[in-house]
């Protein structure tokens, strides 16, 4: 459980400096009259919208994490055998970093006003996105046809559990990308898109980082570290 | 010393704030049915989560029924009262406690007592209730399978839980439960979001943090605890799927099962046990802190004082919730885990006995030199302080590694989890009913009816589950549909067991008067007007009653001062509303 | 005023049923006596906490409940006083958790010279094996399992050739010395508790857990499942018997070994196949 316990102290590490600034030492029964100013003092000026999504993160973080402290509380009993990392999955890997990278041109574009290219660099975006998912197939087909199935060993069954949950969340922000682009397809650049393809990038970076993490626990650079890890927590 | 940054009657222009963009219903359904409104989905939350905690309340009849008498009610069979203790072990926990006290109170205090319109995402609010009602239809589904519900204990613990020694191991039952729980946490998680963002952007003006009434410090903490730990419990219930369905072996190791070798082999139960309470303690603290941040605002508004020590109620939460995600293993002590584990999780489990201390300490003090109305409200928070300090130090016998060696899985376990963790939130949820009923519905609950339920629940409840914990000590283990001839069992015991039958009935009867009440008030109640209890919080000062969508009217509530302005020495009333500006009474600066 | 009456009441009552009550825990047959004692404080701590808090309560009721006219006093809060709660508290709970720290490190500190006893458990059976001859316990391995071998003795150890092994039978024990259970589960989670004992622990299949203790008076005691296997839980029991070392001796002779139980099922088994041949 020690990912899990890391990424909490990182949330804690969160919690404990925004709670730095909330004068949560006043005494509140002393301060009569008005405190602050509308939409300051109390309030960050960030939208909900985005916060409700840093929220979400921190629990997509959580899952994550908790798979990875799963993975790592199993990894090296006698009985596992390391899932050989298809040659694809290199190929996926600078996909998804190509479609991180033209969501965030989508978003400076946005944010300059220019509809044209921003929704060429959506539309790019959207395709690297679901390369990447028909990659993920591909490679799962891949190693099915090898031989490394499913159930037969518990290296497998983290890979495909994982990737998959890891491909199920990239399929949620399709669905995102796909309201955000029929936005962005009927009219003007408003705020409230602008808003929206910040949400998509912030998103797709976020699934980004998930999947390097991931990536390097598959290839076994994380294999010191869990060894570290179990020795901790055996 | 302090800085009292505007002074006494200052005008400040109201609503400068934008408009929280409302969703206007525009029909029937949309009003009622599938609503944005956060009133009308806490109403929903509540009464399903009420609903299904009837269901879980007959199957604890049930199985009373066989502990008290057993054998003379045939169709209880061993498999029969396994489903039943999993199905009410699991209901109680999650689909009514959690759903009850963050889907329903969450949803109807948090924007009316933060001042505002509604939740921030009013959709995935309304999208987070019917993924409820799916899992609780789901999970109900379990009853009309073949093989019935799971009978896995609450725990679910691997291997038996999958294998077909277990009523619907093999079966639909554990299938459903786990699509059930999964479901439950998509569902909660979007609800979840609202509450958190709407606690920290929906704020009325002046409502800073520290002027927030306890109910919402409560429920928002308890809401990113279940955010977090809740996910735990999703991995869990993802492999276990895994390894029923599709043969891995995440939790399976090589078993023998009825003389036959499984394939599976090498996984580890443990890892599932860790899972399950890495989840299942914070969820303990989930259902807590809101029943504590209720009960403190139920304390004050009826002893008319402000709750004592505030502050230190505020970090006390705060630090709880911190500590809750450390302490899981002691679910763990004789679980087969590194013994050395032990030492560490004894110490962190003890160290939040300080921070619930303090809190007992506070809630006592706050009626020191009070003005004790004996309400409703009043005496359903007095019998949770009697019931919570009685569960929490049998928490002490249980957290100090070595006692629990030989008092776990005994009945003194279960008589310790249901008097802190059963008993005394649901009390508050009564007081918290009886509290509040009169703003959703503009009327107030019968009190005659209201004294009858609750004495029969507090001295019943109490006389159920304390005399169970000497069970424990004698070494009844718990989750044995029939004891049978133990050799170190005197005949008292079983006398005992069906005095505890008895009790558990008649406390489950006065329910029934309680729903009674709730319907029959609804029409024939008192008429409460805004504010019958004299309330300073904001939920108290909506324009209508019950509030109206939007809550407010035309302007946004200001907030002028914290939420526990009672009997403030020099004012007219013995309480001043939040939203009131009144003169700044220059407060004498106490105790530091 | 009913109200304070009742919460008096259910306090020296809570009191009185503690002291009066016929249910307290069975006769101890071990030396975790050390666990009883560091409960006794633990009754004494809480218990008086709990009679402090309700008659406090209760009091509190009786004194400030509503008279027309009165008005509660104003007191945000008293650091002081806090403070000095606290710094108790933390007191008592020191008081709970050091005993309580220094007996589980003796509960998981097994002395030397300990003789080890391994309980298997499947669904839902208590079985035992002791070392034989070379006071040595044979490996196990699940795959092992099969005709003449229920526990999984590996059969290509040496060391287990001789161990004796009680299928579903009673488990003997000498009287005093101090013995480590090995404990082994084939199937399910289970728990090999005796009340009288004090100790106990899961069995996880899986993984060998373990505990020890020395018992500290003859008789017959009953084992219980502590962890939930299945329905056929509640009838999971077995019978442990604390013997002097004589009578210890004499059931320790009557055993049968591994070897002994593998030659008798291949003679069943070719008993077995001549008759089916013959016929």
């Amino acid at each position: 459980m020690s990912v899990m316990l890391v990424f909490l102290a990182g949330i804690a590490a969160i919690i404990i400096w925004w709670m730095a600034q909330q004068r949560l030492t006043s005494r509140p029964w002393l301060e009569v009259g008005h405190v602050g100013q509308p939409g300051g003092g109390e309030q960050s000026q960030i939208p909900p919208a985005k916060i409700g999504l840093y929220v979400f993160l921190a629990v997509v973080g959580a899952l994550f994490s908790l798979f990875i402290s799963a993975y790592l509380m199993r990894v090296g009993t006698p009985d596992w055998w390391s899932t050989p990392l298809p040659r694809l999955l290199w190929l996926n890997t600078a996909t998804l970093i190509v479609s991180s990278a033209t969501m965030h041109w989508a978003k400076t574009e946005a944010q300059r006003g220019r509809g044209d290219t921003m929704r060429t660099a959506l539309l790019a975006a959207l395709a690297t996105a679901i390369l990447f998912l028909t990659g993920q197939i591909f490679a799962w087909r891949e190693l099915t046809e090898a031989g490394y199935v499913l159930a037969d060993n518990p290296a497998n069954s983290f890979f495909y559990v994982i990737t998959g949950m890891h491909g199920l969340h990239i399929v949620g922000g399709l669905v995102a990308l796909g309201r955000t682009m029929t936005k962005a397809w009927s009219g003007p650049i408003t705020n409230s898109l602008r808003l929206s393809v910040d949400l998509c990038a912030l998103y797709w970076h976020f699934m980004l980082a998930v999947w390097l993490i991931l990536f390097a626990l598959f290839a076994g650079w994380a294999n010191d570290f869990a060894d570290l890890c179990r020795q901790l927590l055996t | 010393m302090v800085d009292i940054r505007s002074g006494a009657g200052e005008t400040i222009p109201l609503a400068e704030v934008e408009d929280v963009e409302l969703y206007h219903p525009k029909s029937w359904w949309t009003k009622y049915v599938f609503s944005q409104d956060a009133k009308i989905i806490a109403i929903q939350y509540s009464t399903t989560a009420i609903a299904i905690g009837m269901v879980a309340l007959v199957l604890s009849w049930l199985m009373r029924l066989q502990l008290g008498f057993p054998g003379y009610f045939d169709f209880i069979d061993a498999d029969h009262y396994y489903q039943f203790i999993t199905m009410h072990g699991m209901i109680m926990v999650i689909y009514l406690l959690t759903a009850l006290f963050l889907g329903g109170f969450g949803n109807y205090l948090i924007p009316l007592m933060v001042g505002a319109r509604d939740m921030v995402f009013p959709y995935a609010n309304m999208l987070s209730y019917w993924i409820y009602l799916l899992a609780v239809l789901v999970l109900v589904a379990g009853f009309f399978v073949p093989g019935g519900p799971t009978g896995a204990g609450w725990t679910l613990y691997p291997p038996q839980s999958i294998l077909s020694g277990t009523p619907g191991g093999k079966d639909w039952g554990i299938l459903l439960m786990l699509s059930s729980l999964i479901l439950f946490i998509i569902g909660f998680t979007m609800g979840g979001l609202n509450y958190v963002v709407t606690v920290l952007q929906g704020r009325a003006r002046g409502m800073t943090l520290m002027r927030m009434p306890l109910t919402i410090w409560g429920i928002f903490t308890a809401t990113i605890m279940a955010l977090l730990a809740f996910p735990a419990l999703f991995v869990a219930a993802v492999m276990m799927l895994f390894d029923r369905l599709l043969g891995t072996s995440f939790f399976m190791p090589a078993i023998v099962e009825m003389g036959e070798q499984l394939k599976q082999g090498g996984g580890s139960p443990i890892l599932f046990q860790h899972l399950f309470w890495f989840f299942g303690h914070p969820e303990v603290y989930i259902v807590a802190l809101p029943a504590f941040g209720i009960v403190s605002d139920l304390i004050s508004t009826h002893a008319r004082k402000n709750i004592f020590g505030y502050r230190m109620m505020v970090w006390a939460i705060v630090i709880i919730a911190a500590l809750s995600f450390i302490v899981w293993a002691h679910h763990m002590y004789v679980s087969g885990m590194n013994p050395q584990f032990g030492f560490f999780f004894a110490t962190t489990t003890l160290i939040i006995a300080v921070p619930t201390a303090i809190k007992v300490y506070n809630w006592v003090l706050t009626l020191w030199r009070g003005d004790i109305h004996l309400s409703l409200p009043m005496l359903f928070a007095l019998a949770f302080i009697v019931t919570f300090v009685n569960g929490g130090l049998t928490g002490l016998f249980l957290g100090n590694v070595v006692v629990d060696v030989p008092l776990s899985d005994t009945m003194f376990v279960v008589a310790h989890f249901h008097m802190v963790m059963g008993v005394a939130p649901i009390l508050v949820i009564f007081g918290a009913i009886y509290h509040w009923y009169p703003k959703v519905t503009g009327r107030m609950l019968n009190e005659a009816m209201g004294q009858i339920h609750f004495w029969v629940t507090f001295l019943g409840a109490y006389a159920i589950f304390f005399p169970m914990h000497y069970l424990g000590l004698l070494g009844i283990p718990r989750r044995y549909h029939d004891l049978g001839d133990a050799t170190f069992v005197p005949d008292s015991a079983h006398t005992l067991n069906a005095f505890i039958s008895v009790m558990a009935l008649t406390v489950g009867a006065a329910q029934l008067l309680f729903l009674f009440n709730l319907v029959w008030s609804i029409w024939k109640g008192r008429d409460a007007g805004g504010n019958p209890w004299r309330a300073t919080t904001l939920e108290w000062q909506t324009p209508q009653t019950p509030p109206a969508h939007g809550n407010w009217g035309k302007e946004l509530p200001v907030v002028y001062r914290w939420a526990y302005d009672y009997s403030v020495p020099g004012a007219a009333e013995d309480f001043i509303p939040q939203n009131h500006p009144g003169l700044g009474v220059p407060t004498r600066e106490t105790g530091s | 005023m009913a109200v304070v009456l009742i919460l008096v009441i259910l306090a020296v009552g809570s009191v009185v049923f503690h002291l009066f009550s016929p249910w307290w825990w069975t006769p101890i047959a071990s030396n975790w006596n050390y666990i009883d004692n560091t409960i006794i404080i633990t009754f004494w701590i809480t218990g008086f906490v709990f009679v402090a808090v309700v008659l406090f309560v209760a009091y509190c009721v009786f004194r400030f409940r509503h008279r027309p006219g009165n008005r509660a006093a104003y007191e945000p809060e008293n650091k002081k006083l806090e403070v000095w709660l606290a710094s108790v508290t933390s007191i008592g709970v020191a008081a709970m958790l050091t005993p309580g720290l220094f007996v589980w490190h003796q509960f998981v500190t097994v002395p030397p010279g300990t003789t080890e006893v391994e309980v298997v458990g499947q669904q839902w059976l208590w079985s035992f094996r002791l070392p034989g001859a070379n006071a040595k316990l044979g490996t196990s391995e699940i795959r092992a399992i099969g005709d003449g071998n229920a526990l999984g003795v590996n059969p290509n150890d040496p060391n287990g050739l001789d161990d004796l092994i009680i299928e579903g039978g009673e488990l003997h024990l000498p009287l005093g010395k101090p013995v480590k259970m090995l404990l082994r589960s084939v199937d399910v989670l289970h728990d090999f508790y005796v009340p009288e004992f004090r100790a106990k622990m899961d069995m996880v299949p899986g993984m060998v857990t373990y505990f020890w203790f020395t018992p500290t008076r003859t008789g017959t005691f009953e084992i219980l499942c502590a962890e939930l296997c299945g329905t056929g839980h509640p009838q999971m029991r077995g019978t442990v018997v604390v013997d002097e070392e004589a009578d210890y001796q004499a059931w320790l002779e009557q055993q049968q070994t591994f070897t002994q139980l593998l030659a008798a099922s291949e003679d069943q088994t070719k008993i077995a196949s001549s008759t089916s041949s013959s016929k």
